[in-house]
């Protein structure tokens, strides 16, 4: 099937504080040549003025001014590399439990996590959090640093262990592809070429596996749908509804729902930035008109067989990061897709333990915490579980006075937090 | 494993999904805020911002204006390019002029010849108020400096029109949500995305209209802190300079005192193609005076309300 987005991959790095993910990315960049010129002599000259040896390669990410003094990093940043077969989106995210809001910011548009492992602490708690946020995110595959292998003496048997821990937690978490590399971030050990320090090692590079990992796989696959942000008028009267196409498939015939309404439409024509086509793919914007004289507008959506949930009862698994906690209850305001609608909690069926992955009856759910609850909208709503379509699948939580997003939200549960509470 | 060139060439189909994406963004926008504006400078990236805009609503007219903030300073070529393109699409231009904030006190006149780049953050934040724009699309991208490559897509400002790195809000999967109170707004950039390369193979691509001065053409310049800057009304050469005559071209277009020209034969898109995709320097370190000041001088120009 075609795809719009065929030759690219958007990964994100996770990982506990001071593992070493930017690091990691720097390295990547500066070995590929990726920096130009002044980037580097600007990154070598704020790594000497603050006595931290020629080149800190932490830098080429952590681009903030509080971010350089602590030597920690506090917000996603995006940086673009090119290799001769595909074009990488790198969201280098942060390791603390503060920001893990900006780490889920970063990982929800990922194809891949690209985890980093301290191999002298092992996996932290915080990189279980990590990977459960991933997992829960829909991220299927992992490539996994196993860093600083230059202070265990590159010793094969610590490695081992950091892959077997990988390994158990992969398995319960349910991601499709592992691969694990020993690496030094620092002195470019397996990062971008092979090391003779790892003889015992016949893998790939951490960029050798990224150019082998599945992109973007997923979002061609399953039934059309099209949320409608925009209605167009054209020229001599009619309508075309405009948005993105996310998930499956739309051709020229195809017979389509307008949801909620469940009205009933045949496809007559599809536009697009480039001029009309025949069949319009997932990550295409595009406008629709259809043979039917139908009323829809923004927040509906148009979709194929088979069809969406309409409902204003959502099971969804929720990861808060509202400053006071969730409560049943509790008035929110909802965005999923093109609708924005007012929404109430009506129980909290749970929260997850990260260390043992089981769910724990809870009252409330805290700052980065993550849970079960069931929700109550305003407006009814044409939903997919989420593990069927990451577009119609997931909604934020938006705080109704300060207007802050507040949570993430998918509906349904990941296979590993089906155990009842 | 060899990895020869990375800047390589990517396909078509990166750039349908780039595309897409900016259109995305520029619809969800639209439709969520009460009043947004489109920042219009005349420069490549804001021409393909706009250049998408009219592909987003076509065949409407935009359901916005575009505003040019204008700092007196500008290259005359990149102000002909501006009216030539509001007048084919029949927008609506909003001018914000750096000169009445100097006159009105809201400012320090830097000079005949100082800087004005600064000052066009009071500018656009004063024309932000008094238009009412809750929305300020502009066409930064997160390749060009270490700043912008921190910053949300929709990024959020307060009543004073101050970016927050350290509290911004989280931006999950494309559900970009632009609710804002009174007095605040957002900055949306369609192009966060997207490469230098990436802007000028799409303007390949699309065949679009541009200004003069970033194609290769002969030009009297003065050297000046290691740039090249055309000499005209805003540069007068120094005592001790030496004015030449040389074939350059513009890679990135700000104040005429303070964007340097690189030299170049380019004189066709796909010629600026090419050398874009073989360059060791990033289009702000060879062309921007401005940016040279610290470490941060973007993060601290952010903070204070600047695009």
């Amino acid at each position: 099937m075609p795809s719009a987005t065929m030759d690219l991959l958007r990964l994100a790095t996770i990982g506990s504080v001071d593992d070493g993910k930017s690091t990691l990315i720097g390295r990547l960049l500066v070995d590929t040549r990726q920096l130009f010129d002044d980037q580097l002599d600007a990154i070598a000259h704020a790594s000497q003025k603050r006595g931290l040896g020629d080149l800190d390669l932490s830098f080429v990410t952590d681009g903030l001014r509080a971010e350089r003094e602590q030597g920690i990093t506090i917000d996603v940043a995006y940086r673009y590399a090119a290799s001769p077969s595909r074009k990488f989106i790198i969201a280098d995210c942060p390791g603390h439990v503060q920001y893990t809001r900006n780490m889920a910011t970063g990982a929800s548009s990922a194809d891949l996590a690209l985890v980093v492992v301290d191999v002298s602490h092992g996996l932290k708690e915080q990189t279980r959090r990590h990977l459960v946020i991933a997992a829960l995110l829909g991220v299927r595959s992992l490539v996994v640093a196993v860093n600083k292998m230059d202070i265990v003496n590159w010793s094969s048997a610590a490695y081992q262990g950091v892959v077997d821990e990988v390994d158990t937690i992969a398995a319960e978490l349910g991601f499709s592809e592992q691969r694990c590399v020993p690496i030094s971030a620092l002195y470019g050990d397996n990062v971008v070429e092979a090391s003779s320090r790892s003889p015992w090692y016949d893998g790939p590079s951490v960029l050798g596996a990224l150019e082998a990992a599945d992109a973007g796989v997923w979002e061609s696959t399953g039934p059309a749908r099209l949320p409608i942000q925009w209605v167009l008028r054209q020229d001599g009267g009619g309508r075309t509804y405009a948005g993105m196409m996310s998930g499956g498939a739309l051709r020229v015939g195809d017979a389509v729902s307008l949801l909620p309404a469940g009205l009933s439409a045949t496809v007559r024509q599809i536009g697009s930035g480039s001029g009309a086509r025949e069949v319009a793919v997932a990550g295409l914007s595009v406008d629709v008109a259809l043979t039917e004289d139908t009323d829809a507008g923004r927040g509906d959506l148009l979709a194929a067989a088979p069809l969406p949930t309409v409902t204003r009862e959502l099971s969804a698994t929720i990861c808060w990061f509202g400053e006071s906690p969730l409560e049943p209850g509790q008035r929110l305001r909802l965005k999923h897709t093109t609708r924005t609608t007012p929404v109430r909690v009506l129980s909290l069926e749970g929260a997850l333990d990260v260390s043992t992955l089981s769910i724990e009856p809870a009252s409330e759910l805290g700052t980065n915490e993550i849970g079960l609850a069931r929700l109550l909208t305003g407006d009814a709503l044409a939903v997919d579980d989420y593990r069927d379509n990451r577009v119609t699948g997931s909604f934020v939580l938006i705080d109704e006075v300060s207007n802050a997003t507040v949570a993430a939200g998918m509906v349904g549960r990941a296979s590993f937090l089906s155990r009842e509470p | 494993m060899t990895i020869t060139s990375l800047r390589t060439e990517p396909s078509l189909e990166h750039l349908d999904a780039l595309e897409s994406q900016a259109i995305f963004i520029l619809r969800e926008v639209a439709a969520e805020c009460e009043r947004p504006v489109l920042l219009f400078s005349g420069g490549k990236d804001s021409a393909v911002l706009l250049h998408l805009a009219v592909k987003a609503f076509a065949p409407q007219r935009l359901p916005f204006p575009v505003m040019h903030v204008d700092t007196g300073q500008n290259f005359p070529e990149v102000l002909e390019f501006r009216d030539r393109t509001v007048e084919r699409l029949g927008a609506r231009l909003v001018v914000a002029r750096v000169q009445d904030s100097i006159d009105q006190g809201r400012v320090l006149d830097p000079g005949q010849t100082g800087s004005r780049n600064r000052l066009q953050s009071v500018t656009l934040l004063d024309a932000i108020a008094e238009h009412g724009f809750d929305a300020a699309f502009g066409g930064a991208r997160r390749d060009e400096d270490k700043a912008r490559a921190k910053e949300r897509i929709l990024s959020f400002r307060n009543t004073f029109g101050q970016w927050d790195p350290r509290a911004q809000r989280p931006e999950l999967w494309q559900l970009y949500q632009g609710r804002v109170n009174p007095g605040e707004h957002l900055r949306a950039f369609p192009l966060s995305d997207w490469t230098e390369l990436d802007v000028w193979q799409y303007i390949e691509r699309e065949n679009m209209d541009l200004p003069s001065i970033y194609f290769a053409h002969r030009r009297e310049v003065v050297r000046r802190d290691s740039m090249w800057l055309a000499v005209g009304p805003h540069v007068e050469p120094r005592e001790g300079e030496v004015t030449e005559w040389r074939s350059v071209r513009f890679r990135t277009v700000g104040d005429a005192n303070c964007t340097g020209a690189v030299e170049s034969e380019a004189d066709t898109l796909a010629a600026i193609v090419h050398e874009v995709a073989i360059a060791n320097v990033s289009e702000r370190g060879a062309t921007r005076a401005d940016d040279r000041f610290s470490e941060t001088a973007m993060e601290d120009r952010k903070r204070e309300g600047y695009f």
